[in-house]
């Protein structure tokens, strides 16, 4: 009988822990859009992050793309030979990498670059009470601090994923026609024929945006509930891989969903 | 204008079921340096956070220059803190800010001045604290006891009616320490500011304090002059101000005994 209670003790706990969360998460939603004025009128910070968020990612991002843009390429040779029809290799990377592995691969490499640096700034400067410090200075840390780098991040991935699929499609390029040796204008003019923009391009920013949002929200709640001790930045830090992998997985499979049958 | 520019009253406060203050009233007169006292965990911090209004009491009042702190909305209570200075127990300086633009922080936030003005007031304060030099160094290259003399600098830089003090000797070198009691001191009256100390440390507070409450059991168990105190009868103050091992507050936390723990 004991267990049963300690279960159910456990079991409630952890529910009402994860509802509060994610009333403080909302919360800190809602607090971003507030400060989110006071944020543009220095609108230097937002540029400065965007340059720590953005452009600091562009290295793992390009070398990424570039290997993800080759594998397409190798890969679809081999399927497309076999039906006779090499020549839409280009289609297939561009199509491949613009709705779902541009938005998607960048959407997680940013949360384990950009988004785990972001949790670790904020979960020190609160275990360090750089926070305390400015809230004690009558200066919203959520004006100078979090809505920075929230519209760093919101700005940051659309054009990271749009830079993903640009390096991805040379890097398939490189291997289909240099080194298969399928014929270039087949590989540009199919590519320039099947490749949407309404639907393919915008698709996937639309989805490179949400990503971007879910990431940074993650990645900033994190670190501002993080504990203020070593050990609750480390898991903070764990919990926004997790937690920003899991979100873009589920929310890819969501916006797909819409996207296919709106 | 009331005396004391800040007063508590009847204040009570918790975390969770745990009472941490059970009716603490203090009073501190301007341009005084009035100090907090008491053993760890009993609640000195917790004051300057009331005071600050960065928590609120569950009863009683905090007032500052006659306002009463929890009943402020937010742009209230952000007025109140531009009469107010903090130093942190381990300085918080802005981490990715150089010495210069951590004291120059608060201008740039809180005043229109220009970037000339601002250089010549940050070198001013920074040089009141004998850290004109380190201008710009990071806070990273600095040592323990020159990062609170930084985080100093920064908590006057707007010249504040109130400073307040959290553990200001907390890991500090005797020498350190003596130039952090000094400035206390000196920039108090240099400003007209008062001064709020909270601390554990007895003989760097009371050779430069006015005023000294001690915090025990949730109340003030004593208060008065340093020389008041010093000679007090009451056995928690003698152990506190003597260092004594076992006393009022006992040497071992409260557990079973030796033996049944031994099964003896």
């Amino acid at each position: 009988m004991k267990t049963l209670f300690n279960f159910f003790e456990k079991l409630g706990n952890s529910i009402t822990s994860r509802v509060l969360r994610l009333g403080a998460a909302t919360r800190l939603i809602f607090l971003i859009f507030v400060y989110s004025g006071d944020s543009f009128k220095r609108i230097h910070l937002t540029i400065r992050e965007v340059y720590f968020t953005g452009v600091m990612s562009l290295v793992i991002i390009v070398v990424s793309a570039f290997f993800v843009g080759m594998v397409l390429g190798l890969q679809g040779y081999y399927t497309l030979q076999k039906y006779g029809s090499s020549e839409a290799i280009g289609v297939l990377v561009a199509l491949a990498l613009v709705r779902e592995l541009g938005p998607v691969v960048t959407a997680l490499l940013f949360a384990g670059r950009a988004g785990t640096a972001i949790t670790a700034e904020i979960g020190l400067m609160k275990a360090t009470e750089q926070l305390s410090a400015m809230e004690m200075m009558a200066v919203s840390p959520i004006a100078r601090i979090i809505a920075p780098r929230f519209w760093a991040g919101v700005i940051a991935m659309p054009i990271l994923a749009s830079i993903f699929s640009m390096v991805g499609v040379l890097g398939g390029y490189v291997v289909a026609v240099p080194i298969i040796g399928v014929d270039e204008g087949a590989f540009w003019s199919q590519m320039q024929a099947n490749v949407d923009f309404n639907f393919d391009i915008m698709s996937g920013l639309i989805k490179s945006l949400v990503f971007g949002v879910a990431c940074t929200i993650i990645a900033l709640f994190e670190g501002f509930d993080a504990p203020p001790t070593a050990e609750g930045v480390s898991r903070a830090t764990t919990r926004t891989v997790v937690t920003s992998s899991l979100a873009i997985l589920a929310l890819d499979f969501v916006l797909t969903s819409f996207m296919i049958s709106g | 204008m009331s005396d004391n520019i800040i007063s508590i009253k009847d204040l009570r406060f918790g975390y969770g079921n745990r009472e941490l203050h059970k009716g603490i009233n203090m009073q501190f007169p301007r341009g005084k340096v009035s100090a907090i006292m008491g053993g760890s965990g009993s609640g000195k911090t917790t004051i300057l956070r009331l005071i600050g209004g960065q928590i609120k009491p569950t009863a009683g009042q905090v007032s500052v220059d006659g306002t009463i702190v929890h009943q402020q909305d937010r742009e209230g209570i952000y007025r109140l803190r531009r009469k107010m200075g903090m130093l942190f127990q381990h300085g918080a300086l802005f981490s990715d800010l150089s010495v210069f633009e951590n004291v120059a922080f608060p201008m740039r936030e809180h005043t229109d001045l220009p970037e000339n003005i601002i250089k010549d007031l940050v070198l001013l304060k920074l040089n009141a604290v004998g850290l004109r030099g380190a201008a710009y160094l990071m806070p990273t290259e600095l040592s323990g006891g020159m990062a609170r003399r930084v985080a100093l600098a920064r908590a006057i830089a707007l010249d504040p009616d109130i400073i307040m003090y959290d553990e200001p000797f907390a890991g500090l070198d005797p020498i350190s320490m003596a130039v952090i009691c000094d400035l206390i001191r000196t920039l108090n009256d240099a400003l007209g500011a008062t001064s709020i100390i909270v601390t554990h440390d007895v003989a760097e507070t009371f050779s430069f304090a006015d005023y000294v409450y001690f915090i025990a059991d949730g109340v003030v168990a004593a208060e008065g002059t340093p020389k008041q105190l010093m000679t007090s009868k009451l056995p928690f103050i003698k152990q506190f101000i003597h260092g004594e091992k076992d006393g009022p507050v006992p040497f071992h936390y409260n557990a079973p005994s030796l033996n049944s723990d031994l099964g003896l």
